[in-house]
């Protein structure tokens, strides 16, 4: 009963149930229009059929005079389906034709009778009689006139087709309706309870991701029509809220993991500067240690809020027209002294300004992580270290891209670099935080680009993939949502 | 330097106004932005420090109000938040400096002295003497002992930044917010080569060393 009462209290039933009112009105109408239409017409024809046989009477009369008349009638009586013929003196008594009796007060008027009137025929009266019923009563309509000897004659015809056909119509709206009626009904629960079944898998599997289940789903059937399309929005927000819950669960897994560590090589050289019976100089370095790797832990930090802050779009870092170039330039200009200093030769493009849509202090600093490793990496391994920085414009995205000739990555492994806290077993010795990479993947993502690692044989070349036309998607956002918060 | 600190947190407050007396300052410690706001508009101090994020009332109006009223006391603002827009609002608001938490105090304690010397500001000075170093804001000239001395553009835009602030600390983060103008952390030594180079060319050939490193903290030019 609940489920009926739910089937009911829905859009698509109160649409049906609209829509079946509206049919059944017009249907009817139809119908009543057609019927009424019909029964005209035929009454039409029975009257012309009449009046041709009273101008046949017409002529038999003047060409025999009345007992050719009476031949005529008599004969014509006799046959089957015939017409009504009453032949009648001038006080009504019946002297030939085929009606029995017939509803007093028709022949007293001569021409059309005014409206159908009863009567009943020789030979099926008595038969059909029961009590109680005047089933032998036929309704028909009639012209009477009288001839000079007063005479009376009628000729007359039984409306049981256009009753018939009034009766099959009438039949006919009542079954449309009922089938209308029954079809509406059963369409209406049909679809009201696919769609209510629909609606409650939703409601279920949002349920179950509320409770937890945060992998499923909604069902999509694939037949595309708006509930899948619903589905299929939800779905990727639930995707993207996935993807930021996982980022929020990858950056407290590796504060666990990657702060835990040196903080507790702090906490220890700590305990054992106080521990030993040391001398001043010796606590000097001891705590010198500390600070310089409280700063470390510091900047890592740093570096994991800034890259969540960016991958979660929610960043309200304004960007502008810079020009790449000049950034470039910058950070080359920044990194020479260190790469001479490392014996890496360090060269670049530096003619020509390229501008696009950007933060400058973004590009900047990860530009720098990228140039920093490169040096890094590439410094004392193989007979000429070098590193390149290339900027390509092209038609559709800006290429800026830094090569170097060092060990370079594996394949397998390039993926992974980009992640965060990932760095290669054999470059554990190198200082660094490891989020270099990753903050350069997350700096790309925010201005719609991307980072591009690939094999420079021998190194790694790393490009920052800038879209032409670049970000303007982003700084809409950005500027959408500074009017939202002002 | 007497030195007005608005910051809510006592343990940080007490830390600062400890430290800052070691460092030879007088530190007023405010933990409200009310109070700090009437302290601030009553008292005489050189530099205010004024956290961003405070009770009652936000670091960023006190600062703003205040320069209405025509202090301009230099102010450095101290905040959790530390992304790029944030600093600008904080400068836009009128703050002068802006540090992002958790900082070196060696740190802090660097820009404040910068802050208050500004004050009384050597913008206005066109050579720059330390000991028997000249630097010629105007000609782009660099002498040592009369001898002219041949820096690349960075380079003299550095030395200029320490000539400017001579006798004072200035850290790595303020040598790239100032003679480079990127607000990140670099991630390794960078500035210590630009620094060597630099050294290189003022002081070989001379016997007395005038860039220092100060272990912990950055550079200080001095004679």
């Amino acid at each position: 009963m609940a489920r009926l009462l739910s089937i009911l209290n829905t859009t698509a039933a109160r649409l049906s149930a609209l829509y079946l009112i509206l049919f059944a009105v017009c249907a009817t109408f139809l119908v009543i229009y057609m019927t009424s239409l019909s029964a005209r017409m035929l009454v039409g024809q029975t009257r012309e059929a009449i009046n041709e046989e009273v101008r046949g009477l017409d002529r038999a009369y003047r060409r025999g005079g009345l007992p050719f008349l009476v031949r005529v009638i008599e004969s014509r009586a006799r046959q089957p389906g015939a017409n009504l013929y009453l032949l009648a003196d001038a006080n009504g008594r019946i002297l030939s034709g085929n009606v029995e009796s017939l509803q007093p007060g028709v022949l007293d008027a001569t021409g059309w009778t005014e409206r159908p009137f009863t009567y009943s025929r020789f030979g099926e009266g008595e038969a059909r009689l029961e009590p109680g019923m005047r089933d032998a009563e036929h309704k028909a309509v009639a012209v009477v006139f009288r001839l000079p000897n007063r005479i009376i004659v009628m000729v007359g015809r039984d409306l049981g087709e256009p009753e018939k056909f009034r009766t099959v119509m009438q039949r006919a709206l009542v079954v449309t309706l009922a089938i209308m009626c029954a079809g509406a009904l059963l369409i209406w629960y049909f679809v009201g309870r696919r769609a209510l079944k629909r609606i409650d898998r939703v409601s279920e599997a949002s349920r179950s991701i509320m409770g937890g289940d945060l992998n499923r789903r909604l069902p999509v059937s694939g037949a595309g029509d708006e509930f899948d399309r619903l589905s299929d929005n939800l779905n990727k927000m639930l995707d993207r809220i996935a993807a930021l819950n996982e980022g929020l669960r990858q950056v407290s897994d590796n504060i666990a993991h990657d702060l835990k560590t040196p903080l507790t090589r702090l906490r220890n050289r700590a305990e054992a500067a106080l521990a030993g019976k040391s001398e001043t100089a010796e606590y000097r370095a001891a705590l010198e240690r500390t600070i310089a790797e409280s700063d470390q832990l510091i900047r890592t930090f740093n570096a994991i809020l800034m890259i969540s802050r960016l991958e979660a779009g929610y960043s309200a870092e304004a960007t502008s027209t810079i020009d790449l170039r000049a950034i470039l330039a910058d950070v080359v200009e920044l990194y020479e002294p260190l790469a001479e200093e490392q014996g890496v030769a360090l060269d670049a493009q530096l003619d020509g300004a390229v501008n696009l849509q950007g933060n400058r202090e973004l590009i900047g600093q990860a530009l720098s992580n990228i140039v920093d490793n490169a040096i890094k990496y590439s410094a004392g391994f193989g007979e000429k270290p070098a590193v390149q920085v290339l900027l390509d414009t092209g038609p559709n995205e800006i290429r800026l891209t830094v090569r170097d000739n060092g060990p370079g990555v594996p394949e397998a492994d390039r993926r992974r670099v980009t992640e965060r806290f990932v760095r290669l077993e054999e470059s554990r010795t190198q200082p660094g935080s490891g989020l270099g990479l990753s903050l350069a993947k997350a700096v790309m993502t925010f201005h719609g680009g991307r980072l591009e690692l690939a094999d420079n044989a021998p190194g790694l070349a790393v490009t920052m993939v800038f879209p032409v036309e670049p970000s303007k998607r982003k700084s809409e956002t950005v500027f959408k949502k500074r009017d939202a918060s002002g | 330097m007497k030195i007005l600190v608005i910051e809510d947190d006592r343990e940080a407050a007490d830390y600062l106004k400890n430290a800052f007396a070691e460092a030879g300052h007088t530190a007023d410690i405010a933990r409200d932005g009310d109070s700090g706001f009437s302290m601030a508009e009553t008292g005489s101090y050189d530099v205010f420090v004024i956290d961003r994020m405070l009770p009652r009332r936000d670091g960023l109006s006190i600062i703003a109000e205040l320069r209405a009223s025509g202090n301009d006391t230099p102010a450095l603002i101290l905040s959790a938040l530390g992304e790029v827009d944030d600093r600008v609002t904080g400068l836009r608001a009128g703050g002068d400096d802006y540090l992002t938490k958790p900082y070196a105090f060696s740190e802090l304690l660097a820009r404040i002295e910068v802050l208050r010397r500004r004050a009384g500001s050597k913008d206005v000075e066109t050579v720059y003497h330390v000991g028997d170093l000249e630097l010629d804001r105007l000609s782009h000239t660099v002498r040592r002992a009369g001898q002219e001395i041949i820096l690349q553009p960075r380079e003299f835009r550095l030395l200029e930044y320490m000539m400017r602030h001579a006798g004072q600390v200035v850290t790595r983060t303020m040598l790239l917010e100032n003679v480079w103008d990127y607000h990140f952390d670099p991630q390794t030594n960078v500035i210590d080569v630009h620094i060597s180079r630099l050294r290189g060319k003022i002081e070989k050939g001379f016997e007395k060393p005038l860039l220092h490193t100060v272990r912990g903290a950055g550079y200080m030019l001095k004679d």
